[in-house]
């Protein structure tokens, strides 16, 4: 392939621009989210209804949206990144006033035809946001502390808004990502150090403020047999279903546990768990090095790319898709508390996997732009 | 690209770099969490998931039932119709109670106890509203089941006993397994089972039982039965056939009437068992549905002991009946002959002590045969002072008496015959010659069971076979009916001689006219019984009464009224059966006992197998003598 300088990609038409995609990128998401059909249509026993057939209509909407935003000049992105963060953070504010009330938390919107969760798509805005704001800094610039207010109260706002959902999953992975997009950025060791010893010193006063749901979960977490058929019922009955799995599992359409009921929110948070059951050590180990291949390939792009603004927001996006991929498997594995943090490509639910599909949508345009150089102001010069 | 831009390069590359490398950590550490729960851990989860998923349920076999000699069924299992009510098909529980109650009267208590278990189920769990429903109101509650949703009926088993009170003491009856009970088999945990609780339904519980059959069911995770993954059958019990012929065994029951009594007969040849009545009974029926309080206070503080077998485990002075051990006794030590005479002036005096007959004028010159017919107290007085209490006791326990029998159910005693080492041992005294004297008339410690009076009384005619008495035909080797080996009994060392002159005497009972049966004796042609009446005190009659007056039995309060024996055989040219009646504080054995043998008697020979078709061999009988596998 020959090497497009900044200029001349801007220049290609739709149909050549399609051309230099990195196809094998997509046939791999196509691949993750097949699984992910698969696990529905078992989940409903056997039936593309009612999961796997919307999940896949959302999905066909989702892969045009993606190679949409992929081809959407990366400059374009560079300056539409704090309006966008503007417009999610008025969405997550929405939610707060006329949100309606789902899983005892409000975290829909309601648009008619489609529930919106601005909660997840506030993550991919924070990283833009974020990306945006550090490539205007230089690396003296990056360690003062005055120049850290602004992406702190970018990070923060959003933070507070899913906090008092509550979301305390969401407001972790918002924490995360924020985080890891300062480390990038260039923040000093010792700021991070500051905030840590700061964050420790929180937590008591911060227990005072959690329901009584919340730290229920964690007293679960801790000692989930406890308690067998209350609130240590998932995470117990998840284990149960996973290591019943064993090497090879039971075979799709087998998993006893998941289609007899004892597995919980089989469809969504955890149908990771149901995958291991049906396709055993095998099949989840197999997931597990598909989304490797997917985050080093993220990881690749951001490596590869000439702007700054391409590389934290191709790292950043990455570090988020990999926290869903962390947590949520962690979760249904009894290795941290039961947070509804969904599992990407997977997981049945349409604001979750628009954004996954909207962040890849990025991730190739930092690809297809790689060798664009933007200046501080988002120019080309 | 300028310098600046290469300063954050490299930063943000070794940032990066750091970064990747702790996400793949993690994504490590997440494989090998996986490994740990789905290899190492693997078995005990894969353990886990199947008791999550897989509910055994046992099918309970259906009891065995219990069959007469001749084929009738006297234990049964009947259905058992059950009004069930499943929440999930009723819309309001409450309502569907009261329309119910229309049908079948259901009180506030019953409605309560409904209500909550219905609470406390899962909805598709069907709770029992009621259970021993009649025809008419299963037929009623099926006209209006469209009325009734939720409702449904149901049939189970439970026992019956057709013949109720009349068979209650030999069958006993089912009950809920007690703590003590539970042996393992998990049968015995299913709710509703019953396991036998005395008489042959304890005895023969383990081939009355059955094994188990067991379904293996999926269920989910709210216990719902989604699918039958696995379907063992079991085998029902097996039917036990006992040697008691019902119809006489009611006829008897009837014959004592209110009284307090037992009635025995038994096959002399074999030793089965054919008629073994204890009167008052219970009905074994209100049993299996349980009693009341007040329904077990009536039964339990009866001073007429209906839930005691008296056949087996009610203990009396033999009175009069034990006459014939004490002269064989004599007969066989050498020490009288059946020749041998005493003289009886209504008395015998021995030290200080005076030794009535129950003949106040006295019976005068009394030979073996006249002593026993008359029943003569001074004849065996004398014999008894020469015989020796130890003589006389080993004479009894050859014949049964003194020992358990070994019956093939729970509950005989063993009586008691003394001796002069048991006075020593036991009471702490040595023996003195007038309880010899005493024993001589089956009087003072000897108490027997009819049980042992039978069976002393079918060896005594039968040639001094050693016949086992039992109930049942077969008998149980591990857990199962196995036939009842024919051992050949052994023989009393008595000589048959002497046999033969104790049976003379007896048939004189019944036949010389001064016989204390003759007016028992029995009429029909063709039939005969020989025997012994046998009065037993129950109090001592002072000297003073005796002056005055004994007191007579219909003046004494019931318990202190004499206990009036019976035993006896026939026909008497070839016994075939043996009989024994005890009634407790019933009188005279002469006027109230013997009686009652006659009329049981006469019963029993006419329902002779042999004597109404010679040879023929009726279902579920033996011929006598001839022990068939």
């Amino acid at each position: 392939m020959a090497r497009l300088s900044g200029t001349s990609v801007a220049k290609l038409t739709i149909r050549q621009k399609l051309l230099h995609l990195n196809w094998e990128f997509v046939l791999l998401i196509v691949l993750t989210a097949s699984i992910g059909f698969a696990m529905l249509f078992s989940a409903a026993n056997g039936d593309f209804d009612p999961w796997a057939s919307r999940q896949l209509m959302r999905f066909a909407v989702g892969i045009l949206l993606m190679l949409a935003v992929a081809m959407t000049d990366i400059r374009i992105w560079l300056r539409a990144a704090f309006p966008i963060y503007a417009v999610c953070l008025a969405l997550l504010a929405a939610v707060e006033i006329m949100g309606s009330i789902g899983m005892g938390a409000q975290r829909w919107l309601d648009l008619g035809f489609f529930q919106l969760q601005p909660s997840e798509v506030m993550k991919v805005a924070v990283v833009l946001a974020l990306a945006r704001y550090f490539h205007g800094l230089d690396y003296e610039d990056a360690g003062r502390l005055t120049n850290l207010a602004i992406p702190l109260l970018l990070v923060g706002a959003p933070m507070a808004l899913v906090l008092r959902q509550p979301d305390l999953g969401t407001a972790g992975v918002v924490a995360m990502v924020g985080a890891a997009m300062f480390w990038l950025g260039g923040a000093r060791l010792w700021q991070f150090a500051t905030v840590a010893a700061a964050a420790a010193a929180a937590v008591p006063v911060g227990w005072q403020f959690l329901r009584n749901y919340q730290k229920q979960r964690i007293f679960t977490f801790l000692n989930p047999e406890s308690d067998p058929l209350g609130s240590g019922y998932h995470i117990l009955q998840s284990k149960i279903a996973l290591g019943s799995g064993g090497l090879f599992g039971k075979g799709f359409l087998e998993g006893t546990q998941s289609h007899l009921n004892f597995l919980p929110e089989k469809q969504t948070d955890f149908i990771f768990t149901m995958l291991a059951e049906e396709f055993g050590l095998v099949g989840g180990v197999g997931l597990i090095a598909l989304y490797g291949v997917l985050i080093a390939y993220g990881i690749y792009i951001a490596f590869r790319a000439r702007s700054h603004f391409a590389r934290l927001l191709a790292m950043g996006l990455t570090v988020n898709f990999f926290l869903y991929v962390f947590i949520n498997i962690a979760m249904v594995m009894g290795i941290l508390p039961v947070v509804g943090v969904p599992l990407p490509l997977i997981s049945y639910g349409g604001t979750a996997m628009l954004t996954v599909l909207i962040g890849f949508g990025l991730i190739m345009s930092c690809w297809l732009h790689r060798d664009t150089y933007i200046n501080k102001r988002g120019g080309t010069a | 690209m300028n310098n600046r831009d290469s300063d954050r390069q490299r930063l943000f590359t070794r940032r990066a770099m750091l970064l990747a490398g702790g996400q793949f950590g993690l994504l490590t550490a997440l494989v090998g969490r996986m490994y740990y729960l789905q290899v190492v851990e693997s078995e005990r989860y894969q353990m886990l998931a199947e008791e999550n998923r897989i509910n055994m349920r046992l099918l309970p076999p259906s009891r065995g039932r219990v069959i007469d000699r001749f084929g009738v069924p006297i234990a049964v299992n009947q259905q058992n119709y059950r009004v069930l009510l499943k929440a999930e098909n009723a819309p309001d529980v409450s309502a569907v109670l009261d329309r119910l109650s229309m049908i079948i009267p259901i009180s506030a208590e019953e409605k309560a106890r409904v209500l909550k278990d219905i609470r406390r189920r899962k909805k598709f769990v069907p709770v029992t509203v009621r259970e021993f429903l009649d025809w008419e109101d299963v037929a009623r509650l099926e006209v209006n089941t469209p009325d009734l949703p939720g409702i449904d009926i149901d049939v189970g088993e439970r026992r019956f006993y057709p013949n109720g009170a009349a068979g209650a003491h030999i069958l006993g009856y089912v009950g809920s397994p007690r703590p003590e009970d539970l042996s393992g088999d998990p049968l015995l945990e299913l709710p509703g089972f019953k396991v036998g609780r005395s008489g042959v339904e304890r005895a023969f519980d383990l081939p009355l039982r059955g094994r188990a059959g067991a379904s293996q069911l999926e269920v989910n995770a709210v216990g719902r039965v989604i699918r039958e993954l696995n379907r063992q059958d079991g085998d029902p019990g097996q039917d036990v056939v006992l040697t008691v012929d019902m119809a006489l065994q009611q006829a008897a029951m009837k014959r004592l009437g209110d009284e307090a009594g037992s009635v025995v007969v038994m096959e002399v040849e074999t030793g089965g068992i054919i008629v073994q009545a204890s009167t008052p009974s219970f009905d074994p029926n209100a049993f299996t549905e349980g009693l009341s309080p007040s329904q077990w206070r009536a039964v339990a503080d009866n001073e007429r002991a209906p839930l005691r077998n008296k056949a087996v485990a009610g203990e009396y002075a033999p009175g009069s009946t034990f006459k014939m051990i004490v002269a064989l006794a004599a007969l066989e030590a050498g020490l009288a002959t059946p020749q041998t005479n005493f003289f009886c002036p209504g008395f015998l005096e021995v030290g200080d002590g005076k030794f009535h007959c129950w003949r106040r004028h006295g019976h005068g010159h009394v030979d073996l045969a006249r002593g026993i017919a008359e029943s003569c107290d001074v004849y065996f007085y004398e014999i008894a002072r020469r015989v020796g209490i130890d003589n006389i006791a080993r004479m009894a326990n050859k014949f049964g008496l003194g020992t358990e029998l070994g019956l093939d159910t729970p509950g005989e005693r063993a009586g008691l015959i003394p001796t002069k080492a048991w006075k020593s041992a036991v009471i702490g005294q040595p023996w003195v010659l007038g309880e010899t004297l005493v024993a001589g008339i089956g009087q003072g410690f000897i108490t027997t069971t009819p049980m042992q009076l039978a069976t002393m009384t079918a060896r005594m005619v039968n040639g001094g076979k050693i016949v086992q008495p039992h109930l049942a035909r077969d008998v149980v080797a591990r857990g199962k009916l196995a036939t009842r080996v024919p051992v050949q009994p052994e023989t009393i060392d008595v000589n048959p001689r002497h046999l033969k002159s104790v049976m003379d005497a007896m048939a004189l009972v019944t036949a010389a006219p001064a016989g204390t049966a003759h007016a028992a004796r029995i009429m029909t042609p063709g039939m005969s019984m020989g025997g012994k009446t046998g009065t037993a005190q129950v109090r001592r009659i002072t000297q003073r009464e005796r002056e005055g007056g004994v007191i007579k039995n219909k003046d004494l309060p019931w318990r202190y009224r004499d206990h009036a024996l019976f035993v006896g055989y026939g026909p008497v040219e070839a016994p075939r059966y043996a009989i024994a009646v005890v009634v407790e504080h019933g009188g005279g054995g002469s006027s109230v006992a013997a009686p009652i043998a006659r009329d049981v008697m006469t019963a029993t020979l006419k329902r002779d197998p042999a004597r109404l078709a010679p040879g023929a061999n009726v279902a579920g009988l033996r011929a006598p003598g001839s022990q068939d596998s």
